[in-house]
């Protein structure tokens, strides 16, 4: 390896977050080189500062962090050295940058092509009419449907998983020597995932360009990189080529990120059903969409709901939960009907249902106590008060596997796995029947998730609680449910148990679902054939 | 039809329908006022025949609904009704159509508004703009001090400051605002200057502060940061990236302010002695001149109405969601 192959060497970098009135470090020391037209992964859970590390590459910190020691050396210049009007010289031009969230990194004012095309313009590589002809040939490199008009829309106007290759396309447009990936695949469906994860990984090695691809998903690193480093709490773990790593990962860290798809679930003897949905349809206003849906809970086990968005999988729990009342159907629980709007149910019947969500953040006031948030359902639903009350809840906190310590926090002062157990257990309070989980663990990193789940299925076999559990990850499915429902479109497509729904043969959305799901071989991505849907 | 023009069109309507709304409060709120226009001008002396008499040539006699329906069925077709003064029971018939009272006030008033308006709104942009570029600068933090300084003083004070140093200690504008219909051009700006400059200050930091809060609030956007990593610089940052997104909101306070120097600056016109329409509502309500009044109250809801139709006109049309729908 000769000097001139090293495109990036960064030697002990060291960065430092502002924050609580105080640095606080966030990476603590870490070595990267890259070699010219390498890929390399960047995992760990959130928190380890793998993004901090991708954006320190290009000599970028966001506001409020500083370096505060080591050099990134990209050809042979150390970027901390320049000033910020020197180092945007190298930014869109040299270097390039694809964020996590495509809806939210494009400027809802201009044209994608616009967008597309302005650091090309910008740096003088090319003129403006070549560099947009460019672009049409790089959308059309990537998939993108109307390739040659598609440019003309602005950012509303096109669905995540294109506006995600848009950005491909304009980080691409100048050529770069090095791209940063930061998670740019985390927000889609699955199905999306594996057509960006192609088109990125076919116009990276068409143009030998250089790459860090930073994500938390091991099986989507194995696709991309050649090279994973794992990283936590700002430190490296360890580093190695991609075969060997998912072979023979050699931490004990690294280990345990390996095996948390490794949960399985006992099976359970089947009961009567708690909750049953009859040939349910629904609208928001004129738009349909849930079609003649059904759906069986037994008492004491997991349902799954899976499919992408826009499938209708959350519209199902609006209705159980009264919130939508459905245009034809009727939801039964444990033999009755429910009335369908919420204003007719009785605090019996809403004490039976509960309900967990994904964002556990926006779920609860941010002004109240611990005590207060889990105090709330037991004084409404069980009348308790004062030292009862009290009591109530530290039982709960040690039913969710948190300390007394807890009860007087703020939900600020709670990390997001916390946070979702304190939602579990305020469902909990009610003394419900049912719980409906929607997505629950889907903003989670893997090992938290992998510890609420587990809680979860405790749970369930302490109190014979039965779940309806809304996902859109098929791991997480495979992991914990005793029957499968798929939805596209409003419909349910296929249901059954979990082994009868995850054996061949199946219908062929659930074929495309389940095949689109990345495993942890290096070579899944290159073997894989798609089914065709008609 | 495009779909803007269909909410241009709907807003209207809505405008209409906020005008009709307006008339009724109007009307009653004038009807709830103490004492009556026979009476204030008669004085105490009058016999009950001679007020009656009064009342009846003015139509004071028939009941509200009548009135209302008759006052605003004359609106409808573009007449305001006729002044209570220099009624035939003075001896000679003086009194004027109520709109050949309001238009020449108003169209000093409108003069007034729009040289203002061609100073102080470029002038906000820009400081807006500037401060919000040079974030926590020097500059930033004076031209925020100078313009909270301005807003903080009742306009009369500001109005006297200026008097004082522009026409006292170094004489370079009059101190009266003394304009006619047959006033030439450059010479209603000179004479208006003083007022204009006074109500420049008023407004020009609302404005300024919102410009600056709008750009900066959008800064934290994931996009900016996109932009900054392409290489954009802070300038390109602010006018390309942020500004476009920041229109909304700058054009609603535009508009409010906009609509204050048409319908609130009766105590600037005071100081300068300017004929504007708020001297002469303020003069008709004093000698309960009712239907100069309900002219003016309307005008003025018309300005808020229009003025605010236009800022989410331009909320709408800088907003690409809304101009290009999916």
């Amino acid at each position: 390896m000769t000097k001139s192959d090293i495109l990036l060497d960064i030697k002990g970098l060291k960065i430092e977050g502002w924050s609580d009135e105080k640095w606080h470090p966030i990476i603590k020391g870490v070595d990267l080189t890259l070699r010219r037209g390498e890929v390399m992964g960047l995992i760990g859970e959130s928190g380890a500062g793998k993004s901090t590390l991708g954006l320190a590459a290009m000599g970028f910190t966001q506001p409020g962090c500083r370096i505060t020691g080591g050099q990134i050396v990209f050809d042979g210049v150390d970027m901390t050295t320049l000033s910020d009007a020197q180092k945007r010289r190298y930014w869109g031009n040299r270097m390039t940058y694809v964020a996590q969230s495509a809806a939210a990194s494009f400027n809802p004012a201009h044209r994608l092509i616009d967008q597309t095309v302005a650091s090309t313009v910008r740096f003088g590589i090319s003129n403006e009419a070549t560099a947009k002809s460019d672009a049409r040939t790089l959308y059309s490199a990537l998939n993108l449907p109307h390739a040659d008009t598609i440019g003309d829309r602005y950012p509303h106007q096109v669905s995540g998983g294109q506006l995600q290759r848009v950005m491909t396309a304009m980080a691409m447009s100048p050529r770069p020597d090095l791209i940063i990936f930061d998670e740019p695949t985390t927000a889609l469906d699955v199905t999306t995932q594996v057509e960006v994860l192609r088109a990125m990984r076919k116009i990276v090695e068409e143009f030998n360009t250089a790459a860090i691809y930073i994500t938390h998903d091991l099986a989507v690193v194995a696709q991309m990189a050649d090279v994973i480093k794992v990283l936590r709490f700002g430190h490296e773990v360890e580093e190695a080529d991609t075969r060997t790593m998912l072979a023979a990962p050699k931490e004990d860290y690294t280990k345990s990120l390996w095996s948390v798809r490794a949960l399985t679930k006992p099976e359970r003897p089947v009961q009567e059903n708690i909750l049953s949905v009859r040939n349910v349809s629904a609208s928001y206003g004129k738009v349909p969409v849930l079609h003649n849906v059904s759906i069986d809970v037994p008492r004491g086990s997991t349902v799954s709901v899976v499919g992408e968005s826009g499938s209708g999988k959350s519209t199902v729990a609006r209705v159980i939960t009264g919130l939508l009342p459905p245009q034809n159907g009727q939801v039964m629980f444990d033999g009755d009907p429910l009335p369908q709007a919420l204003k007719d149910r009785t605090k019996d019947h809403k004490k039976r249902v509960q309900m967990i969500y994904q964002m556990a953040d926006t779920a609860m006031n941010p002004r109240q106590t611990v005590r207060e948030i889990i105090g709330r359902p037991l004084e409404f639903y069980l009348g308790l008060t004062g030292r009862a009350k009290d009591d109530r809840v530290r039982e709960l906190l040690s039913l969710i596997e948190l300390d007394d310590r807890f009860i007087d926090r703020l939900p600020s002062e709670l990390s997001g796995g916390q946070k979702q157990r304190i939602c579990i257990a305020r469902a909990l309070a009610a003394e419900p029947e049912l719980i409906i989980c929607d997505e629950v663990t889907s903003a989670l990193d893997q090992i938290v998730q992998e510890g609420i789940l587990k809680l979860l299925m405790r749970l369930q076999s302490e109190l014979n609680l039965s779940y309806l559990f809304i996902t859109h990850d098929i791991s997480t499915v495979r992991a914990i449910s005793d029957h499968v429902v798929v939805m596209q479109l409003g419909r349910v497509v296929e249901q059954g148990t979990k082994d009868s729904v995850f054996q061949p043969p199946h219908d062929p959305y659930t074929d495309l679902l389940l095949s689109s799901v990345p495993e942890m071989d290096p070579d899944w991505l290159s073997n894989l054939k798609l089914p065709e849907l008609t | 039809m495009h779909p803007i023009v269909k909410t241009v069109f709907q807003r209207l309507g809505l405008g209409v329908v906020t005008l009709f709304i307006v008339s009724l409060i109007i009307f009653a709120a004038i009807e709830l006022l103490p004492g009556d226009f026979g009476q204030a001008v008669l004085g105490q002396a009058a016999t009950e025949e001679t007020v009656a008499a009064f009342r009846r040539e003015l139509g004071l006699d028939q009941p509200a609904v009548w009135r209302y329906v008759d006052w605003i069925a004359g609106v409808a077709q573009g007449d305001l009704g006729t002044s209570f003064s220099g009624r035939a029971s003075s001896g000679v018939d003086r009194s004027r159509p109520v709109i050949d009272l309001i238009a020449p006030r108003l169209e000093n008033t409108l003069f007034l508004a729009g040289l203002t308006a061609v100073v102080a709104v470029p002038l906000a942009l820009f400081l807006g703009i500037s401060a919000a570029l040079y974030r926590n600068s020097i500059y930033d933090r004076t031209v925020n001090a100078l313009t909270l300084t301005t807003i903080s003083f009742p306009e009369f004070f500001v109005a006297y400051v200026l008097i004082l140093c522009l026409t006292s200690l170094w004489p370079i504008f009059p101190s009266l605002s003394n304009i006619s219909a047959d006033t030439e051009f450059a010479e209603r700006v000179y004479r208006s200057a003083m007022p204009a400059l006074t109500l420049t200050l008023v407004i020009v930091a609302h404005m300024m502060r919102m410009t600056r809060a709008a750009i900066i609030n959008l800064l934290a956007s994931p996009y900016i940061q996109m932009a900054r990593l392409t290489g954009a610089s802070q300038r390109e940052v602010i006018l390309k990236h942020a500004l476009p997104n920041a229109w909304a909101p700058i054009a609603t306070v535009i508009a409010f302010n906009l609509a204050y120097l048409v319908v609130g600056v009766v105590v600037v016109e005071v100081v300068f002695v300017y004929p504007g329409v708020g001297q002469l509502m303020v003069d008709a309500v004093s000698s309960r001149d009712i239907p100069v009044v309900q002219g003016c109250a309307l005008i003025f809801a018309a300005t808020y109405i229009v003025l605010n139709l236009v800022a989410d006109i331009v909320g709408i049309v800088t907003n690409p969601k809304l101009l290009h729908p999916k």
